[in-house]
């Protein structure tokens, strides 16, 4: 264990929606590299109580990178520094000593600030409501082994499906564009057989619903680089294939 | 006062009762399943399976969760799998086995009936998950792929990388978000339960506080289902998600749900240990590691070499030791307690010696770095960001964690709790698992539970109160409850004392883990039982809350989180001293064989504590369900 000395840490305030935000800053005389950076705002948090003043307001919960609820900008980057990591998993041993670390909310038009850190992200639930999904109603499905799906299907569906539905991508995105969170969902139901049924339908009304809130893509790449689970633009591209497809298929015949 | 414990258990023999239960049960038609509205607190796997099925019925729905949105719930987190009987492999599963291993697993303290039907709906889920697009690991031939789990000798666990949790509950999710872009369940987030309503005996509805603006608001229904999830958090360091809590749960007992065998908490042996004394959690490393990698310890109290330096002959495998027909594989809290004792001996391992080694050496040379890296690729990961150490060149370090919690609210048969109209599913009821649950089990029970029981066995209830007028939200006792829940929450902010909640949090969690946490005895227990009573006076007089109630404060939820953990806490150490054996999770010292393994007691404890509430957290009032087995002879868990 080494101890970092002299943190600086710039942060957002913003009491709600409507007011007006600023940055704060906090000295950190010492932590320990095998500290969290969600442990470093815990303690600094413990303090501004301690001191009588309000904690910041931040998203997080299972610590684990797995439930995608964390969300800030670290030093400008979505999620901080390290590749493949949520906020929750980055550890100060990225840091030096005497760093300044800038921390802010997403950026993103379609995620408005609810409090300091804290935003909605909403919009993402809507795009899953109108297509993320396999109609098939409990009860009734058929045996699991009926249809063999091969490996490498499997593989590159269970890639997109890692998905945590955090939003590093739109905020990472100069558009404020969410087609790597809606071409993942797209690409882990329509890569599978169960999948076909609804295959244009949903990348049809998830697109559109999609275009509702967020920018356009202009494949920047920004999003890929961002992913905490890593999830590949090649997953966009899928989409737009299914989308334009959607609009001149006969879904009559689908298997033409 | 005494409290009706019948189980409703369906008549006939054990295999046939699910079958008789469906075949006798009272429905509601299709077109009165619109008049019964029904609230689902919690969107877990077991409150989205069941909201999206009670919605593809035809109820009115509303479902309540206290995160942004349903997919965060803690079942993600879940890594290693989820069982069925399906016996893919032609390893010699069947229903039976899996009951079996499962009322074994529990040590002989669960429903036999109950865990029945588990074993017999497993397989619906795994068809239903895959119907629903959950991408499920799969041979070349594009068929399921299984792995074993501790505390079976078959391959039964079905998998989705590291990863089953979260693609099990995206899967129940999308199903939740098909029915709410339907409309055929409303979704209220950012919401927290914090009171049950009753009226005329039963359960009326709900009281909540918007996170957001901290409004209270009312909301009646026909049933209530808390699907809230376990109170392992109460250890303050867990491998639960950091807002897991027992607010729920603990309410509904103030109002009158009985509260069954708290004391049965699991302590999960594969997590990284702790490093320093800020950490806010513990990461769990899936059991599923257990199948290849080695776990050890240096012969020597006195070792300072690393692990590679360390001949084989100066390490103690001593699971393989100890337990050789299991193995590695031994159930989660035989292995706990194993690796306590070597590291209570002095030979732990770490900075801080308070960890054993899990090695996947002999595994990566006999399968070679790929195979190792496509089944565990994504945990070897975060051990490395969490630690700094690369788990491909040097063994991991464990330690074994509160993780899940077997005890919860009581339930009959039917997923009812004592209070009519009140149900709990999921980590949130006692029913399943005994006194210690298997790995892979519990997203097994929570998709169970909300799938293929609840959407069952609520018509019984419901059908009773067809065309019979409900109270609806401006009833008074709705008024009175939202009263005492908002003067509650404006007293935490009033105490104005000098320390915050997590001060508190983590004081009390070191009580429970130091007197009612791997091992237990009596004086312990009654120490436990007057520091955390002393301590919760504490926490009413001087903590302290900054904010306001009027918009977002993670501090005042917190805070009200913690105050029902110190009550809860003290309905453990309570049970925990009452329940004079040694049974799964529960270790009492003073119950054990000359080498260390738990003493039973059926002759006086083959029962279900269900625990009234008296409005006194130290003197709560004990009922008892006795538990009868009918196809199940009990006998001595041996894994060796």
């Amino acid at each position: 264990m080494t101890i970092l000395t002299n943190i600086t840490i710039k942060i957002w305030r913003q009491e709600g929606p409507d007011t007006e935000g600023r940055f704060e800053t906090h000295q950190i005389p010492e932590i320990s590299d095998e500290a969290s950076f969600l442990e470093l705002l815990d303690i600094l948090n413990e303090r501004l109580i301690e001191e009588g003043k309000e904690a910041i307001v931040f998203d997080h919960d299972c610590r684990e990178g797995i439930c995608g609820t964390c969300s800030m900008m670290i030093d400008g980057q979505a999620h901080g520094p390290q590749k493949g990591t949520a906020t929750c998993q980055l550890h100060m041993r990225t840091f030096s000593s005497g760093d300044e670390i800038v921390v802010e909310p997403w950026r993103a038009t379609a995620f408005p600030i609810i409090k300091d850190l804290m935003v909605d992200r909403a919009p993402f639930d809507r795009i899953m409501e109108v297509g993320g999904f396999i109609t098939a109603p409990t009860g009734g499905a058929p045996d699991a082994n009926i249809i063999p799906i091969p490996k490498p299907v499997i593989d590159a569906s269970m890639d997109a499906a890692s998905c945590i539905g955090c939003g590093a991508c739109v905020a990472a995105c100069p558009n404020g564009a969410a087609n790597l969170f809606t071409a993942a969902k797209i690409t882990h139901l329509n890569l599978l057989p169960q999948g076909q049924a609804e295959r244009y339908k949903r990348a049809e009304a998830m697109v559109e619903k999609m275009d509702e809130y967020f920018g356009s893509c202009t494949n920047h790449g920004e999003c890929e680089a961002a992913c905490p689970k890593e999830i590949s633009i090649d997953t966009i591209a899928t989409m737009n294939v299914d989308y334009w497809k959607s609009k001149f298929k006969n879904r009559q015949h689908l298997d033409r | 006062m005494s409290m009706n414990l019948d189980a409703n258990i369906p008549e006939g023999p054990l295999a046939d009762k699910w079958q008789n239960f469906i075949a006798n049960e009272r429905l509601v038609n299709p077109s009165n399943k619109r008049k019964f509205k029904i609230i689902v607190v919690g969107t877990g796997l077991a409150g989205a399976s069941a909201a999206a099925t009670f919605g593809e019925l035809g109820y009115e729905v509303e479902a309540f969760t206290f995160h942004d949105s349903p997919r965060r719930a803690h079942s993600i987190s879940a890594q290693g799998g989820i069982n069925a009987a399906k016996n893919y492999p032609g390893d010699g599963d069947s229903v039976h086995r899996l009951f079996f291993d499962t009322v074994k697993g529990g040590d002989f303290r669960a429903r036999e009936a109950n865990v029945h039907r588990l074993a017999e709906v497993s397989n619906e889920i795994i068809d239903q998950m895959v119907a629903q697009g959950v991408p499920f690991a799969r041979e070349y031939g594009g068929l399921l792929d299984n792995r074993s789990f501790g505390g079976a000798q078959v391959s039964r666990t079905f998998y989705a990388r590291g990863q089953t949790g979260q693609q099990l509950l995206i899967g129940a999710y999308q199903q939740l978000s098909r029915q709410i872009g339907l409309g055929n369940v409303k979704l209220w987030n950012r919401m927290e339960m914090v009171d049950i309503v009753n009226i005329d005996g039963r359960c009326a509805g709900i009281v909540c506080r918007d996170l957001l603006t901290g409004e209270f608001s009312s909301h009646s229904a026909h049933a209530v289902v808390l699907a809230t999830g376990g109170y392992g958090n109460v250890f303050y360091l867990s491998t639960n998600a950091m807002s897991c809590n027992v607010t729920a749960a603990w309410r509904a007992h103030r109002r009158g749900a009985a509260f069954a065998n708290p004391s049965y908490t699991q302590i999960h042996p594969t997590c990284i240990p702790q490093a320093d004394d800020f950490q806010s959690k513990l990461t769990l490393m899936s059991e599923s590691l257990r199948n290849d990698g080695r776990i050890w310890v240096p012969v020597s109290a006195d070792e300072t070499r690393t692990a590679d330096q360390i001949p084989e002959d100066e390490r103690d495998y001593y699971l393989e030791r100890i337990y050789p027909s299991f193995g590695n594989l031994a159930p989660r809290d035989v292995s706990s307690r194993a690796a306590k004792r070597m590291v209570d001996a002095g030979q732990g391992v770490g900075p801080l010696k308070n960890g054993v080694y899990l090695d996947f050496a002999d595994a990566i040379e006999r399968l070679g770095r790929s195979t190792i890296e496509e089944r565990y690729g994504n945990l070897f990961d975060m051990y490395e960001r969490i630690t700094g150490e690369n788990p491909y060149e040097t063994p991991m370090r464990i330690y074994p964690a509160s993780h899940y919690t077997m005890g919860g609210l009581w339930v009959d048969y039917e997923l009812m709790t004592t209070v009519p109209g009140l149900y709990a599913a999921g980590e949130a009821n006692f029913s399943d698992h005994g006194a210690n649950r298997l790995g892979a089990s519990a997203l097994m029970q929570g998709l169970s539970d909300g799938y293929f029981v609840l959407p069952y066995t609520i018509s019984m209830y419901l059908s009773k109160l067809l065309n019979k007028p409900i109270p609806d939200a401006s009833h008074e006792e709705f008024t009175k409850v939202e009263n005492e829940a908002r003067d509650r929450f404006a007293n935490y902010l009033a105490i104005d004392g000098t320390q915050g909640p997590d001060y508190f949090h983590r004081k009390l969690g070191k009580i429970i883990w130091d007197y009612c946490g791997m091992d237990r005895d009596a004086d312990g227990l009654r120490k436990a039982l007057s520091d955390i009573s002393s301590l919760h006076e504490e926490f009413k007089k001087d903590l302290k809350v900054t904010g306001s109630d009027k918009n977002v404060n993670q501090t005042l939820e917190k805070a009200g989180r913690v105050d029902d953990f110190f009550e809860l806490g003290m309905l453990m150490c309570k049970d925990a001293l009452n329940r004079e054996e040694s049974c799964g999770g529960h270790f009492r010292v003073e119950y054990q064989t000359d080498d260390g393994e738990a003493v039973r007691n059926d002759e006086d404890f083959a029962y279900v504590s269900a625990w009234e509430w008296t409005g006194d957290p130290l003197e709560p009032n004990e009922h008892k369900e006795q538990l009868e087995y009918e196809v199940v002879k009990f006998q001595t868990r041996s894994y060796k």
